[in-house]
């Protein structure tokens, strides 16, 4: 290492600080792994360590901070079983996926959480999460239940997502996970999922991993397997030159290593076609501190936006501009709830106000003079303070936000903070948009012994949702491991795994992990990004090929983090094949998917109306369907599955 | 007048300091690098010292070695100059920016 590539602290090369285990090899057993420690992980943890199973919980980074939901959230959102609610989980789950989403959501994570996620709200407060306006700091306001002390964000009037103190939810989950004997390996990064005798598509038994600091090695047995990990955050766009290797809603350890270890197991996946152009990469740089500049949307929500002169610019909803700031949290008389489709509003018409949509059009016109500003001031003290005071204080890295500029002098009983978010992000910088795995009920994936939760499982985000999930596939991997035995581990296929991942340990003269990441990006915004067609697919799968047979074979480590990056970025050339191999076999165009094929341009035509598979088997990829409707009866169903 | 005098050293990394620590109170405790979630930061081969950051291209500025550090002001985060956006007063018209030179005093009410 050079003296100078180590940032600004360090000079010179250093000793290692870790003692260094390569090759040292440890063995763990329990009844049920979770496999990815954030939100979802420590719920699954807890559920099946309620049941009295043993448990053991693997983490790349810490587990007490790690994950999307890490540092803090501001939202609980899909809430609608709250006492203080005015809608059913049923409507709060079908409307927005048959409205705005074409049918094309995963109904039964949606349901789950929409039934559970007030439970699991509860369980977070037990644990010593706050969640209520305890101190009355809100009294009076039009957010606030009088009679919960709950605080309602978005939608004053249906009352289905609510504001909570964050920050202390991944300690309080950690806390929990401690007291009621979950076994925890944090910098841990899991490699690969063991199945029965070592053949692709049977049993998972299991797990390989290896410590991010000192490059030991573990083989995890379980009866049951709880995958837990976070969507691939870097296919498209990287650049360590930004801040935090562009992750954006996730921190850069999500780099889709679930993914790809199960797609390698033989898993099934669905909807990995669908990708967005990133919305938000304006000046602040991608990658970082989101709602550090003004905005006027999710934690910034309903924040008033004026122009350099002063001049507010208006809101609107279905068409018509609202007049009154209540209007913002208010769906008008007849209206229905406003929903919150995360990452949705691609494909339809949100029901959420917003800006006037043609506000740029209307900058260049000259109607609104830049920059604009996030006028704090001008809206009620109520919703100044729920936003600068409690949402930026807790959600994400927004944290950070309110500490950073309130020591810099902010005040936003006074000052207007620019906005920076407008303007398209580069050419071909996507974000994949919540494929996953496919799943039953039980949130089982086609493999006995995998079940999905957050984020895994396609079509899945937020907080609540990865809660709920967890919870809901822990307690079901519990009961599947309380009647089955330990299965067989395939010694070879550890063996094989072994020297996989240490093999970057041995390369001199190869590429390092940031070429190799930044070559797959941009295979994927040249060959798998805006436009796309069979031969422009066909070859990402010929260019992703030929990395993986040559310079991926090559990728180089000299310590146990580079080696977690290096594997990291082998599993980014997986993710990035699985999203070619989806974009190829579905050919018709889709709104609802947010997928334009400049070949087969007829928008979701009926043939195609349908969730289309995709697993790994002897090297070939199969590709199989699905009805959209596949989830069938919701409550029937739930009751059935609620054990 | 500079010294003449140049080293070939190759470029460093940016963003570079996304934390900044104070020897003066920082103890070594290493409360922060066991937090971080990239690990970013390594604990100084000298005791008592504050950790080096190590991966500072890793940082995705989440805070939580602030937020769990068990002694005030011995780390605090450093914003890249890209990321030190702007304000106006909305009254008066002035402008400011996190890193002025001479910023407005600090803004003391804690967070709900």
């Amino acid at each position: 290492m050079s003296d100078t590539n180590c940032g600004a602290s360090v000079g010179g090369q250093l000793e290692w600080p870790y003692p260094i285990e390569y090759g040292e090899e440890t063995r763990v057993e329990a009844d049920v792994l979770v496999l990815g420690g954030g939100l979802g992980g420590c719920f699954a943890a807890i559920s099946a360590a309620r049941k009295g199973l043993s448990v053991v919980l693997v983490e790349k980074a810490c587990t007490i901070h790690s994950g999307a939901a890490g540092s803090g959230i501001d939202h609980w959102m899909a809430c609608p079983a709250n006492p203080a609610s005015r809608i059913t989980p049923e409507d709060y789950t079908l409307s927005p996926i048959l409205k705005f989403k074409g049918g094309y959501g995963n109904v039964i994570t949606s349901y789950i959480t929409a039934r559970d996620s007030f439970e699991a709200l509860l369980e977070l407060e037990r644990m010593g999460m706050k969640i209520r306006d305890t101190e009355d700091e809100f009294a009076g306001a039009d957010f606030r239940d009088e009679d919960t002390k709950l605080l309602f964000a978005y939608d004053y009037e249906f009352r289905h997502c609510i504001r909570i103190w964050g920050t202390e939810m991944k300690p309080a989950l950690y806390r929990e996970c401690r007291r009621l004997g979950v076994r925890i390996f944090d910098r841990t990064m899991v490699t690969s999922l063991l199945s029965e005798d070592g053949v692709q598509g049977n049993r998972v038994v299991g797990a390989t991993g290896f410590n991010t600091r000192t490059g030991r090695f573990f083989v995890f047995s379980g009866k049951a397997s709880v995958l837990s990990m976070a969507t691939p955050e870097r296919l498209w766009i990287f650049s360590s030159e930004l801040t935090g290797l562009v992750g954006r809603d996730g921190p850069p350890t999500n780099a889709g290593n679930g993914h790809a270890m199960a797609w390698r197991a033989g898993a099934a996946f669905t909807m990995m076609e669908r990708s967005t152009r990133e919305e938000w990469g304006g000046s602040t740089g991608i990658g970082a501190l989101m709602f550090s500049s003004g905005s006027s949307f999710a934690t910034w929500y309903p924040c008033s936006i004026v122009d350099a002169k002063g001049k507010e610019v208006p809101w609107a909803a279905n068409g018509k501009v609202l007049e009154a700031f209540e209007q913002r949290t208010h769906p008008a008389p007849g209206q229905h709830f406003f929903s919150l489709v995360l990452g949705g509003g691609e494909g339809g018409e949100s029901s959420l106000p917003g800006l006037i949509p043609d506000l740029q059009q209307r900058i260049d016109r000259g109607e609104f003079a830049l920059p604009l500003y996030a006028d704090l001031p001008g809206i009620p003290a109520h919703e100044r303070r729920a936003i600068f005071g409690l949402m930026v204080g807790q959600e994400g890295h927004t944290q950070q936000v309110y500490e950073v500029l309130t020591r810099a002098g902010f005040d936003p009983e006074q000052d207007l903070l620019q906005v920076y978010s407008l303007g398209e992000a580069p050419p071909g910088w996507r974000r994949l948009r919540w494929g996953g795995l496919m799943h039953d009920w039980d949130l089982r994936t086609n493999l006995e012994g995998l079940y999905a939760a957050g984020q895994q499982a396609f079509d899945s985000c937020g907080a609540s949702q990865a809660c709920a999930t967890g919870r809901w596939a822990g307690r079901r991997a519990a009961e599947y491991a309380a009647s089955a035995a330990q299965g067989r581990i395939s010694e070879e296929q550890v063996s094989s795994e072994k020297s996989r991942v240490y093999r970057p340990l041995l390369e001199e003269d190869g590429i390092d992990w940031k070429e190799l990441e930044a070559g797959i990006a941009k295979t994927m915004q040249d060959y798998a990004g805006d436009v796309l067609t069979d031969e422009l697919l066909e070859i990402a799968l010929i260019t992703l090929a030929e990395i993986e047979e040559a310079e991926a074979t090559t990728v180089m480590a000299r310590n146990p983090h580079e080696l977690m990056r290096a594997l990291e970025v082998q599993d980014i050339l997986t993710c990035g094949q699985i999203v070619a191999e989806a974009c190829l076999a579905r050919k018709a165009s889709n709104r609802w998917l947010s997928f334009e094929r400049l070949d087969y341009p007829d928008d979701d035509p009926p043939e195609w109306k349908k969730w289309l598979t995709l697993r790994s088997e002897a090297g070939e990829t199969r590709v199989e369907e699905l009805p959209l409707e596949y989830y069938g009866p919701l409550e029937e169903n739930y009751e059935a599955h609620n054990k | 007048m500079v010294e003449r005098q140049a080293r070939a050293l190759q470029n460093v990394v940016t963003p570079g300091k996304p934390v900044v620590f104070d020897p003066a109170v920082c103890n070594g405790c290493n409360r922060c690098v066991e937090m971080c979630q990239s690990d970013v930061l390594i604990p100084n081969a000298v005791k008592g010292a504050p950790p080096l950051i190590l991966y500072a291209d890793e940082c995705w500025y989440c805070g939580c070695c602030v937020k769990e550090c068990p002694r005030a002001g011995a780390i605090r985060s450093n914003w890249p100059l890209m990321l030190r956006v702007r304000w106006k007063r909305k009254d008066t018209g002035e402008h400011y920016r996190v890193g002025m030179r001479n910023p407005p005093p600090a803004n003391t009410r804690p967070p709900v």
